[in-house]
């Protein structure tokens, strides 16, 4: 399973290296909807400041949704998503394979906007450990469900419209959890954050199980 | 059960609709069976339902002594298919899509370099990115990845479309020699002539019936 996840990621990465779909599209919309925000909720940059955990996960989010399209769009030209069948690769290690790689999608994403709330926000990165921790519980839940989901609206049909309605609902403790960790970190009272870590983690570990036990259905469906 | 393939009374449905609609047909171990018929027969999907894409509805369907109603997946690594799309990544270069191929199939990656260069891939093109191919250099990357997989069973659709003279002469070579290899080949073409030279036998297929006189009464 671990090898063909390796594998599944491994190729996943180098076809984002080689379009550079999330580096000059998805990261632009991303650090768009952070300066629009801010546009937005201007002149009270207090308000912003208090804002920014909320917004930044918010753009994480709709990131999230476009990163996994394009992982999804990228299987079904040529029918590519056919070739990985006919491997026989274990659906659980594609389903890990193609999660890990949004995954690090995420993460390099999240860098990009800590910094940009930090510029554009005024915001003071407090507590680094726990902001860390609630980016990697809260970015491999992201990237299950949305692997799952999109494997859900596959066989549904109209993957494309359909994803946004299914995942963004689902995706919502995420949200909740991920902003209120980051609220008490950046307020400097990081013991607070501890139940919503606990909460991200619990999804993190529901959606990884349920993509490794379903991706095989899921993936025969779609 | 010595047949690689062996289908009795299959039905497969696509989207509802029954795309085979009671398929009998027998394949022995190194035969090669071209399968005829009109547009819509049924013949494409008759390949994939062999390479363990599509699901019998109903009836008996053994490829390769597994049964496709409960274990598709062990059947999958040990055919190849080539069928109208070649399953390729545009943003992964000739040689990186080939050796994807390979490894996710548990193949020898030793037989890569061999495949490439027997296609007329090797060299600039194998560095070339597979989104900017023409038809027929996508439909040699997409044979590659099964010369160097080197399946048991190889099921064509259409192999010759696309191709220039060059390029059918290199796929009917690369059949033959898979055949005197010992692998079994299932192959729909409407290039009748030259089809009938690669296949031992032919079968028809019409209105998602396979028609296989020869082994009808076979087990």
């Amino acid at each position: 399973m671990l090898h063909d996840a390796t594998l599944v990621a491994a190729k996943d990465l180098r076809i984002e290296r080689r379009s550079h779909v999330t580096s000059r599209q998805v990261a632009p919309f991303a650090l768009l909807v952070l300066v629009l925000f801010a546009f937005a909720l201007d002149p009270d940059r207090g308000v912003l400041d208090r804002a920014a955990p909320g917004l930044f996960w918010l753009a994480v989010v709709f990131s999230a949704v476009l990163a996994v399209q394009r992982s999804v769009a990228v299987e079904a030209t040529d029918r590519a998503g056919d070739a990985l069948r006919l491997a026989g690769l274990d659906p659980a290690g594609i389903f890990l394979g193609k999660a890990a790689a949004v995954a690090a999608q995420l993460f390099v994403l999240e860098a990009l906007l800590a910094f940009g709330i930090a510029v554009l926000y005024g915001t003071t990165l407090r507590a680094p450990l726990v902001l860390v921790a609630a980016a990697v519980l809260a970015t491999i839940g992201l990237a299950a469900a949305g692997t799952a989901y999109a494997a859900v609206a596959g066989g549904l049909g109209a993957r494309d419209t359909l994803l946004p309605l299914l995942l963004l609902p689902v995706v919502a403790p995420v949200l909740l959890g991920a902003t209120r960790a980051w609220e008490a970190s950046l307020q400097g009272v990081p013991g607070e954050a501890l139940p919503w870590l606990e909460l991200l983690a619990a999804f993190a570990v529901l959606y990884v199980a349920l993509g490794i036990a379903g991706y095989g259905v899921l993936q025969e469906e779609s | 059960m010595d047949s690689p393939v062996h289908l009795r009374t299959v039905v497969a449905l696509l989207g509802g609709f029954p795309a085979l609609a009671g398929a009998d047909l027998s394949v022995s171990a190194g035969e090669a069976v071209l399968l005829r018929g009109p547009n819509g027969a049924g013949k494409s999907t008759l390949l994939r339902l062999c390479a363990g894409l599509v699901a019998p509805a109903r009836g008996d369907a053994f490829v390769l002594g597994y049964d496709l109603s409960t274990d598709r997946r062990s059947v999958r690594r040990r055919v190849g298919l080539l069928g109208h799309a070649g399953f390729l990544y545009d943003d992964l270069t000739v040689s990186e899509n080939v050796t994807f191929a390979v490894k996710a199939a548990a193949g020898d990656v030793g037989a890569i370099s061999g495949a490439l260069d027997r296609l007329g891939l090797s060299g600039r093109l194998a560095s070339t990115q597979a989104g900017v191919l023409s038809a027929g250099q996508r439909r040699r990357t997409a044979l590659a990845a099964l010369v160097a997989r080197a399946p048991e069973l190889w099921l064509l659709d259409e192999p010759h479309a696309g191709l220039d003279a060059e390029g059918r002469d290199v796929l009917d070579d690369v059949v033959a020699d898979a055949r005197s290899a010992g692998a079994t080949v299932l192959l729909a073409s409407h290039d009748s002539d030259r089809a009938r030279r690669l296949a031992s036998r032919e079968v028809f297929v019409a209105g998602g019936l396979v028609h296989d006189r020869e082994h009808a009464s076979a087990p």
